[in-house]
């Protein structure tokens, strides 16, 4: 009798199997890697707590206003979007020591030493007709200001950009150009003609 | 006459063999099957994002919660007009569920992971910003504090 013998299985087709599989899962995934702007809110002040007044220096502060036809004022002036990263600018670093511009505080800063870090704050408030595109490009303006001012500051004192330090260095930047962009209460402009 | 015992007559090329083929395609089929995210939620409310140069990337997607807002798509603009409106998981919400759906996102995390749970505002670009400042303002009511406009980075 003679021998059988099992015959191979033909594995050519299995490389077919796996690249229709391979497109199933080529077409449906995103290789979603989400990006935006974080903010922290302020807590909800207490309604008990009576409202102390919260004055900060006028000279501190620049109101940036979005009213709902989406024009921009910053301070007392109407102003483009393409312009308000270099009036932020001028506004944070006031490099004559303006008067009318934000004071300067020199601060201890823990592995640097003493630094003027600018007491400005920017105040953003917006109407309820605003668009969030024009809301998001107005804090994306903002946003690089401040990031231009790090990348300033890391250049000068370490001779690389602000993403290439290392992490305690990035804190130092953090605490000499803060972030303090206040979101304000929402207030109806729209009322007041 | 060769030391290796390779014929000089015999020139034919060896054929190549594609019994490695397989293994390579399911490498790389495993890659895309790690690294895939199924959505998880059928989006029912239409989301362009606004565009912001300066955005960052989410650092900890597994505690983002999201709140879309939005028209809603043309097959549920019959029933709910075509006014933006607020999408939490899979269906329309109000404001008022805002609390509620952050109370239940902040139950399903660890209690040590909670402090830094994200709230994530995915945005449509002509959405007018009452909304959203209502949003906020709930957000702030329910001291679910760090928050996140979806935007998307221009192309350059």
């Amino acid at each position: 009798m003679a021998k059988k013998k099992t015959p191979a299985i033909n594995s050519s087709s299995t490389a077919d199997i796996a690249f229709l599989l391979l497109c199933y899962f080529l077409m449906t995934t995103t290789m979603g890697s989400q990006t935006g702007l974080s903010r922290l809110l302020p807590p909800m002040p207490d309604p008990n707590q009576k409202i102390e007044n919260q004055q900060v220096n006028q000279r501190n502060i620049i109101l940036v206003r979005v009213n709902a036809a989406n024009n921009v004022l910053a301070g007392s002036e109407p102003i483009a979007v393409a312009q308000l990263k270099d009036k932020i600018k001028d506004f944070l670093s006031n490099p004559y020591d303006d008067p009318s511009l934000p004071a300067k505080t020199p601060t201890e800063i823990e592995g640097y030493g003493t630094y003027n870090v600018s007491q400005g704050v920017i105040s953003l408030q917006n109407d309820r007709g605003t668009s969030y595109y024009q809301y998001i490009a107005v804090q994306n303006e903002i946003v690089k200001a401040i990031d231009e001012l790090r990348d300033e500051f890391a250049m000068s004192n370490y001779g690389r950009p602000y993403i290439r330090l290392t992490e305690d260095q990035q804190d130092i930047v953090k605490k000499a150009i803060p972030q303090r962009i206040s979101e304000a209460e929402p207030k109806d402009v729209s009322q007041r003609r | 006459m060769s030391k290796f015992g390779g014929s000089r007559n015999n020139k034919e090329v060896p054929g190549i063999s594609s019994g490695s083929l397989s293994d390579i395609v399911f490498m790389l089929l495993f890659f895309f099957m790690v690294t895939t995210q199924m959505r998880e939620s059928e989006n029912k409310v239409v989301v362009k994002l606004p565009e912001a140069s300066q955005s960052v990337k989410l650092e900890r997607k597994d505690l983002a919660s999201y709140i879309n807002i939005g028209t809603p798509t043309r097959q549920y603009q019959g029933q709910y007009g075509t006014d933006a409106r607020i999408q939490l998981n899979d269906s329309f919400k109000t404001t008022d569920d805002i609390r509620d759906f952050i109370a239940a996102e902040r139950e399903s995390m660890s209690e040590g992971d909670r402090q830094f749970m994200t709230t994530v505002i995915r945005a449509d670009e002509d959405v007018r910003m009452g909304i959203i400042t209502d949003v906020k303002q709930e957000l702030r009511r329910c001291s679910a504090l760090r928050i996140m406009y979806q935007a998307r980075k221009p192309a350059e």
